[in-house]
């Protein structure tokens, strides 16, 4: 038989347009050259198991995420993607920046709109889009926070730099698959983990539940805080169990909730407790019945009087998704210098608003060489990639372009960087994106060092949604060059005084007690059993 | 504590418990069943199904294979160990948040075993060995890592009421069977040994109802699980109440511990399977009343739009 060992990599390709962030024309570049020694020097059978059993811990863990009703396991894969330090601290500034500014966004339209005023978004993007609530116009947060949790989608372009893709400043999901990923990736590659100085992700919950307490109405001393989820059935439902149990709050459902006299209380085993700061999982429109969809069941009738009454703050706030409109996002650089006089750190993707007639004009020749997505869509829905549609399907598509242009904006196609990713016993570059989470507590935007990395496993697929058949990589964040530093000797040398475990009566007694005892018990033995051979 | 997640746990301890005194009960009967030789086998199956709550139509053949599937392999069967862990995960994944993680891996991989088809594989007798095994896996692991606070109250609660019910069910099931379903019994209740220690070897199916309805030391008895309801209801009810109980479920179960230790033990006997039926509609009754009690309110409102 051949030996697999050292061909692992052999036939990676990383030819293509893409930027490849392990192999630089078949040489490993320098951050990944310690993981490379690795995986070469791992015998295919092990990887192999080691692969399934990262698959099967998840099962038994319950790591899942429900399409269409069927659970299935988060697929995770078992090669890590990293992050070099001056990488990350651009991110780490870029992130923070981008957050500060859709604050101040935020704070604006649902305010003064001085924005509108000094002319650097027209009025009409917001109010014409659809998450602009006008129900919470006027609703000033306690500390002055709307985007607690946000999760900004980065994409490496084929020169290597960092961009930004979208936005997520409503319910931005997937960071309990951080925390997991790395668990479930120090335990798979324990060799390979503690060759790098890796940043732990661990203590996200706590920043949370900081960053949610630090958000209580004004005069509240000891919060009470919970997570409001859909419920069981819901996809992301793991990640909301997780988040509660980990920040040591009640997960609740809508019906877990009531409000009475402008307050949201909950229903315990021992009567109604008042709640004070809710991270919800649930969408805006699902929130409150009395002001949204009327037949929810997942929300809480008169949370936004409540909210508005200051007796309870939600997290996020609701109205947020004008913020995390792609048509706003063509805005968000000018936003940036308007707010904060600086200039973009990450940078955008080349967008074309389909809203304005002269950048309507150039893409409608080019249909065929553009992706273009609807402003309002998630999860990957309705985009639609010019040069892998049909005739017919770009002809549908110009027509409903025309048909509500402001819905529209399009991108170039954008080679997302690859990794290899371990798929059928081999190596192939697959694309992937990267989510870093930002948690905001009004003092500081603090960037969790780690993110989530959505992998497409199908080849060339350059939609990295789970939805749509995407998985995950653990995304190691290294503090340095080099590998862990080795952690000196135990501090105190000092004579510690020792008390040994008690053995109990099995070893007590000398030695020759024990041994004759055993063999008087033996003697007892053979007589009996010579006497019942004798004949009597 | 939120009622929905009490809810949750006290519907663990019932569900898992379940599974296990099924899985107990069918390994008597079937024990039996290959033992005695001259027993009528659809007649059998069709008592324990209907010890067990299952109705069976009139003219449907019951032979074995049904009664096993009836009881532990069909997932349409709401009687059967497979709905029963099913429906244990489910509750479980509910209240995910406040189980520790060894609790809930030790529910979802005992789940996982089942849908797969491993389980009915095993055959019956190493399959019932296994729902033991993990039964004894999960609550140990509560034990272990739990804390005693309401909410394990609820799931010990939930646990004993179940336990209280299922021992009905197993003593019901060996009393109208032939003489060797209780030596059986105590052996599928894990306490046949001490049940000989207790009465110095002397086996009587007289004392052996006795050691399963009445025992106040043997953990599984009829009297000794009631006990433990009561006591997680009375450390459920923070302040003491001087006369009474305002607890309705405390008092039935009292009650109905009361009726089977201060009567005499010939009158109990005489119509057990009777008896043990009454036990079963006060275990019923008695959850009931908990719900009404701790988890009312667990159910959704719905916006009217301002209208009445």
């Amino acid at each position: 038989m051949r030996n697999v060992t050292h061909h692992l990599f052999e036939s990676y390709d990383d030819s293509g347009p893409a930027y490849d962030e392990m192999f630089d024309r078949q040489a490993p570049r320098e951050s990944y050259a310690r993981l490379a020694d690795t995986f070469n020097s791992l015998a295919a059978r092990d990887l192999a198991t080691r692969a399934e059993g990262l698959q099967n811990s998840y099962l038994d863990q319950g790591v899942t995420f429900d399409i269409g009703g069927e659970e299935r396991a988060f697929p995770i894969d078992i090669v890590p993607r990293v992050i070099e330090q001056q990488h990350w601290s651009q991110i780490d500034l870029g992130v923070q920046q981008r957050v500060k500014a859709l604050e101040m966004f935020l704070a604006d339209i649902y305010g003064p709109g001085e924005a509108f005023r000094d002319g650097v978004i027209p009025r009409s993007v917001v109010t014409t889009s659809s998450h602009y609530t006008r129900e919470t116009y006027g609703i000033e947060p306690p500390n002055g926070v709307r985007v607690h949790v946000s999760g900004i989608d980065l994409i490496r372009d084929d020169a290597g730099e960092f961009r930004v893709l979208e936005d997520n400043v409503r319910v931005p999901s997937g960071v309990s698959y951080v925390m997991t990923n790395r668990r479930a990736i120090s335990t798979a590659l324990p060799e390979s983990f503690a060759q790098h100085r890796v940043r732990p992700v661990a203590s996200y919950p706590q920043r949370l539940l900081a960053a949610l307490r630090a958000a209580a109405p004004a005069g509240v001393v000891d919060p009470t805080v919970v997570v409001l989820t859909p419920g069981a059935y819901n996809g992301a439902y793991y990640e909301h169990a997780l988040l509660a149990r980990t920040m040591g709050v009640e997960l609740v459902e809508g019906r877990d909730l009531e409000c009475r006299r402008g307050r949201v209380l909950m229903r315990t085993t021992n009567g109604l407790q008042q709640v004070h700061v809710i991270y919800r999982r649930v969408d805006d429109e699902f929130l409150d019945p009395v002001h949204f969809r009327a037949d929810s069941m997942l929300g809480c009738p008169g949370l936004i009087n409540a909210a508005r009454a200051g007796n309870v703050t939600i997290a996020n706030a609701i109205g947020n998704g004008v913020a995390d409109d792609k048509l706003t996002y063509t805005y968000l650089p000018d936003l940036i210098r308007y707010y904060l006089s600086e200039e973009p750190v990450l940078a955008n993707v080349d967008t074309w608003r389909l809203g304005e007639p002269d950048h309507r004009e150039e893409v409608m020749d080019r249909l065929d060489e553009l992706v273009l997505k609807p402003v309002d869509g998630s999860g990957g829905k309705g985009i639609v990639i010019g040069p892998r549609a049909t005739a017919v399907e770009l002809d549908q598509l110009r027509a409903e372009v025309l048909k509500d242009p402001r819905s529209w904006i399009a991108q170039p196609v954008v080679q997302l960087s690859t990794v290899p990713t371990y798929l059928d016993g081999r190596m192939a570059p697959r694309h992937v994106d990267l989510r870093p989470f930002a948690v905001n507590d009004g003092s500081k935007v603090w960037v969790l060092p780690g993110g989530l990395t959505r992998v497409a496993l199908a080849e060339g697929e350059l939609i990295v949604n789970s939805s749509r058949g995407g998985g995950s990589k653990d995304t190691w964040v290294l503090a340095g060059p080099g590998p862990a530093p080795v952690q000196a000797g135990p501090i105190a040398a000092a004579a510690r005084e020792i008390t040994p475990l008690d053995s109990g009566p099995v070893g007590t007694g000398t030695e020759g007690q024990v041994e004759q005892q055993q063999q008087q018990q033996q003697q007892q033995q053979q007589q009996q059993q010579s006497s019942e051979v004798a004949p009597c | 504590m939120l009622s929905r997640i009490a809810e949750s746990l006290f519907w663990i301890g019932r569900y898992v418990e379940r599974a296990e005194d099924t899985a107990r009960i069918l390994e008597v009967q079937t024990q039996l069943m290959i033992d005695d030789p001259t027993l009528d086998i659809p007649t059998t199956c069709r008592e324990v199904l209907a010890i067990m709550g299952v109705p069976v139509e009139d003219d449907a053949i019951v032979g074995t294979y049904e009664l096993l599937q009836r009881l532990a392999y069909d997932p349409t069967a709401p009687a059967s160990i497979h709905a029963t862990m099913s429906n244990a995960r489910e509750v479980a994944k509910r209240a995910r948040e406040t189980l520790s993680t060894s609790m809930w891996e030790a529910v979802n991989t005992t789940w996982r075993l089942i849908p797969s088809g491993q389980f009915e594989r095993m055959g019956p007798s190493a399959s019932f060995r296994w729902v033991r095994d993990r039964a004894a896996l999960i609550n140990g692991t509560a034990d272990a890592t739990m804390p005693r606070d309401e909410g394990w109250q609820f799931l010990m609660l939930g646990r004993s009421i179940e336990r209280a019910d299922m021992t009905a069910r197993l003593v019901a099931a060996a009393s109208v069977s032939t003489s060797s379903a209780w030596s059986t019994s105590l052996r599928a209740s894990g306490g046949y040994e001490s049940f000989l220690r207790t009465y110095n070897g002397l086996e009587t199916d007289r004392k052996a109802a006795e050691f399963l309805v009445l025992d106040r030391l043997f953990p599984r008895s009829v009297v000794f699980s009631l006990g433990r309801a009561e006591q997680c209801l009375e450390n459920l009810e923070s302040a003491g109440q001087r006369a009474g109980f305002q607890n309705e479920a405390q008092r039935l179960l009292g009650r109905t511990r009361a009726e089977l230790e201060y009567r005499a033990l010939a009158d109990v006997l005489t119509d057990l399977p009777a008896e043990m039926e009454r036990l079963q509609q006060t275990c019923a009754q008695a959850t009931d009343a908990v719900a009404r009690r701790y988890f009312a309110g667990s159910v959704a409102t719905i916006w009217n739009q301002g209208r009445w």
